[in-house]
Order: C-alpha cells, then structure tokens, then sequence
C-alpha cells in the first residue's frame, strides 16, 4: 500500500528556525529516501518531508501529531516490521524504516 | 533503593516539582527512585533540547533561564554522584497497592515503594474548535516545545488562539524566533483580565512582564474573541474564522493553529492511587484533594502542576513541601516548612487570580455546533454527545460507555472538561455534578509487545 502523503506540495508543513547546523541522518518514509538533521524527533523528520504522520481511523482527516508530550497519542506511526512508535517521544535514528499506513501485513 | 529504615521513596516526574522534592529527600539521606517520561531532567517547562543543539539557556528559556539552569545543574549533579536511582524515558502506566508497572527503555520494570511522591505536570487545557481535529492544529504548548526542544516553527504562517498567560509568552517566542504570526486570539476579555489584575499583584514583575509583552504583539493580539471554525482542506488548516469583541466577524489566514487555555492538571496516576477529587471553582476542573503539604492519602504526597496549577515557580515549593510531609511521617528529621508554606500562599493567590483573568471558555463550549468532534481520537461529535445524554444519562462515564467520549487513546485528556460541559448544559446541571472520568490502567497506550515479553 503506498501513501499519497509524499504527493503534496510543498512536501512538508515544518520551517526550520533555529539549530540548522546539526549533522544529516537519513531514513526512508513509505519507502522514499527522506533526510533529517540528528536529534530531530521522527515527528519533526516526518514533518519536514510530509504533510501528516497518518490517516486518522475515525474520520476522513490525516494527523500530524497534537500536544507533542506523549499525551495525545495521535502521532502513532508504523515502521516496516511492523512495530509502532509514538513519533514525538522518539529520536530520529540513521537508516530508520517508517510508514504513514499500516505495512500490508499487519499485525 | 532500600535504606537501613526499610522505607523506598518513589518519585515520579522530574520537572520542577519533582527535582526539588527529591532534592529535600538527597539533603534528609535518602535515595530516592526517581521515574520521568523525559529524555533528560527538566520536565516540560523547562526541557532540554537532544545532544547537538547549541542554543543557550537564556535563548530558550529567557527570563527564567536562571531558574533552569539551576534546576538541570542540581538534578545531573544528583545524578552523577548517584544520590538518586534516575530512571529516564520511563512511563510509569499503572499503580495499585505499592507497586508501580513502568515501560523503559529495557522493557517493562515493576517498581515497590513505600511512600510515593507524584509530580506529574499538566498538559494544555483545550476546547473543541470545529475543524480541530485537522492535521496542523495543535496545542498551544506543542508550538512551544517545537520551539525549544527543536528550533522549529509548526507552519509557515501561525495562529495562537485560546487563553492564558502561555498564549502572549509562545506569540512572543515565536515572533522573536523568526516566525510569522497571522493573529493572536484571546478568547478572554479585557474586562475580565482587569478583573483579575489585583489578586495578580501578588507577583508584580510578572504582570509587569506580561505586559511588556503583550504590547510587543501590538495589532497581532485581540481580546474578548469568539473562534467560530478553522477552515480546512486535505493538508490542514487554511484560515481561522472569528468574530471580534464586538462581534464583527474576521479571518485570519493561516497553516498552523495553536489552541489552548490554560493548563489541565495530570491526575491519571494519583486516581489510580485512590486520590479523591473536587471540583475546583477556580480552575475549572478535578484537582486532587490534600492537605497543605501535599498529603493525598495513606504514603501518597502530590506535587507541582498536577496537585495545583500554580505553575514552575510553585511547583518547585510543592516539590519541597511534599518531600517534607514524606520526611516528617517517616519520624525523620525535616526542615522548616513555614517559608514555603507562606511562598505557596502568594503564588496560589496570583495562580487564582490567573484562572479569573484568563477562563475556560464555558460559553463557547456549550455553544459549539452539533457536527464539531468533541473527541480527537475517534471523531465523536457534540451532536451524539448530546444524544448519548438523552437516552443514556447525565453523566461522564456513562456517556464514556454510550458514546465513547473519553475512551480514545488520549483516555479523556483532551476532552474530558468540554464533555462534562456539554453534559451540564443538556441535562441543566452543575458541571461538578455531570461526574468525573474514571482512570484507568494503562494510563497511556503501550505496544503490547513490549508488555507481555517482559512479563
């Protein structure tokens, strides 16, 4: 299953204001290439490159994170085995697999 | 850890509160465990940017900078001599008896204490604006913690709206960061902040900074605003629409709203152990019942924004304060509570008087149209809310049950207060009697996975 988030323009809904000069990680979102600056959150990765982390289960809106202190629990994304993480509390890591959909074979 | 008297002191949350009481504890000889969702010691208020971030303290924390940094010197410095079991990026999800169930980085962890001490925090109070569930609206304080924990602006052009003293402060970071602000609406009047400035006197600088800073939004900042709906399409919001204090109606275009009004204090945990609650007719909301001190129940002590919300300053006399009641029960030597005792009545009076200047905006919740979703997680609107209220009953775990608001992921947190104001106004009630959400474990959602391999 592929995501059209990769589709829209300009990609992502982040703007860099400060710290720009960190070092480059990359990682791959719905199985494009996508780069981050280490130290970034896989939400703000995920932001800078698309619009939304996931397609909201009860309604026809996409979500992009919420409260960004781990209490909303909207920004829940997938990797490619499988695994879930909670995009705000989480770390960007080099060579990271995320998904905005489910992977085909889930659970 | 154990020591010689067999008592285990337990601290969960490492902001301000947290950091003193276990600070008081370290001074008294005690090792307390120390539990905190947190990369790095701080908590939200004062968070710390990951490794590699070089802004300095004064840049991020302005006027306060003093204060975090004295903060994160003393809990590293805790840390590093080992005065404290310091357990990071841990979530403690569940407490019954004297055990507490934690997720960690290693797993699940089981934790035993003795006495527990919960400095918990708060998180944005939100109302539902019609179109909020859209990506790219967010809390208020999650375009702060962009902003400080990682340099960034949520949109390219911003509207903040709610109200409360975090609404001029973000506004104020965020235009000094270099981001473009298309509006600041407060949904509180002029008249009403007026209302609130004597008791607010109680901590003049602080008035006088808020002051400063709201004369720097200029034309940006409006009082007495009702927000109507965010306008949305697929990516997010386009324009939030409002009517001003006189009631003309305005738009201001945008990609990124911030919504918030005040704090909402986490009280997830301290229900769990077995806490009571009133509603408090200040703040609008549950907050735990305890005496002076903090004291909650049998070994149970509150501190910080979820035993009050008085803010950074008094969760820090919190902190101490039930770190002190801790020492004092076990039959150890304590220090002189009286100077944070007379401190906490200072800040509780300017913390009220807050509340007064900048409510909930019970109006406009009430007032919100059938089809806005009152529940993010699962898109309930007000409509089948008020329903469940006929057919169901007046009240808020029943209407939990009948239409699933509050048992989302975010198990109520940002729904809980605008659903029992929908109940009230349906059902002619007071909102204390329209009930209060039951807590359940796991306080928060975890991966299964990482639950039963441990177990």
């Amino acid at each position: 299953m592929t995501s059209g988030l990769q589709s829209a323009r300009p990609a992502g809904r982040i703007r860099r204001l400060a710290e720009k000069g960190r070092p480059q990680v990359r990682f791959r979102l719905d199985g494009v290439d996508c780069k981050a600056l280490s130290g970034d959150t896989v939400l703000t990765a995920v932001l800078v490159s698309a619009p939304a982390v996931r397609q909201s289960e009860f309604g026809p809106e996409k979500r992009a994170g919420f409260c960004l202190m781990g209490a909303c629990q909207d920004c829940w994304l997938w990797q490619e085995d499988g695994r879930r993480l909670r995009a705000c509390s989480t770390l960007i890591a080099e060579g990271m697999q995320l998904r905005t959909a489910p992977p085909e074979i889930w659970p | 850890m154990t020591d010689e008297s067999g008592e285990k002191v337990v601290i969960v949350g490492a902001g301000p509160a947290g950091i003193r009481a276990a600070e008081v504890l370290v001074q008294a000889g005690i090792r307390p465990v120390v539990i905190d969702e947190g990369l790095k010691g701080g908590g939200q208020i004062y968070r710390r940017s990951p490794e590699g971030f070089t802004r300095s303290p004064k840049q991020l924390y302005g006027s306060e900078a003093h204060k975090a940094v004295a903060l994160h010197s003393l809990f590293d410095r805790m840390v590093a001599v080992g005065a404290i079991d310091y357990h990071p990026q841990s979530s403690v999800l569940s407490t019954a008896g004297n055990l507490l169930q934690a997720l960690t980085p290693a797993g699940r962890q089981d934790f035993t204490y003795s006495r527990l001490i919960l400095a918990t925090g708060a998180m944005d109070r939100l109302a539902p604006v019609p179109g909020w569930q859209s990506p790219g609206v967010y809390s208020l304080g999650a375009t702060q913690i962009a902003l400080k924990a990682q340099g960034i602006a949520l949109g390219g052009q911003t509207v903040l709206a709610g109200s409360g003293p975090l609404l001029t402060l973000i506004a104020t970071q965020l235009l000094k960061a270099g981001a473009n602000i298309a509006a600041v609406l407060d949904t509180s009047s002029s008249r009403n902040q007026v209302s609130g400035l004597p008791g607010m006197l109680a901590r003049p600088t602080l008035v006088l900074r808020g002051i400063l800073m709201r004369s720097k939004l200029g034309r940006l900042y409006h009082a007495g605003v009702t927000l109507e709906r965010i306008e949305t399409d697929e990516r997010g919001p386009v324009a939030m629409h409002w009517r001003d204090a006189r009631g003309k109606s305005r738009v201001a275009s945008c990609d990124v709203v911030g919504l918030g009004w005040h704090l909402r204090a986490e009280t997830q945990l301290a229900g769990l152990a077995g806490c009571s609650f009133d509603y408090d007719e200040s703040w609008l909301q549950w907050l735990p019942r305890t005496d002076r001190m903090g004291r909650a129940g049998e070994r149970l002590y509150l501190a910080g924004d979820g035993l009050r919300i008085l803010g950074a300053d008094g969760a820090e006399v919190t902190g101490r304060l039930a770190a002190i009641a801790c020492l004092a029960d076990m039959g150890w030597p304590f220090p002189d509570a009286r100077p944070d005792l007379r401190r906490l009545e200072r800040l509780e009076r300017f913390a009220r008087a807050m509340a007064r200047a900048f409510p909930w905006p019970r109006d406009i919740v009430r007032a919100v149209p059938d089809e806005t979703v009152v529940c993010r997680c699962e898109g309930v609107t007000a409509g089948q809310l008020r329903e469940s209220v006929v057919y169901g009953g007046a009240e808020a775990n029943r209407v939990k049950s009948l239409a699933r608001v509050g048992m989302g992921r975010c198990q109520g947190r940002f729904c809980q207060l605008a659903s029992v104001e929908l109940i009230a106004e349906k059902a002619g009630l007071k909102v204390c009697d329209a009930g209060r959400l039951r807590e359940q474990a796991p306080v928060r959602p975890l991966p299964i996975g990482d639950w039963v391999r441990e177990a």
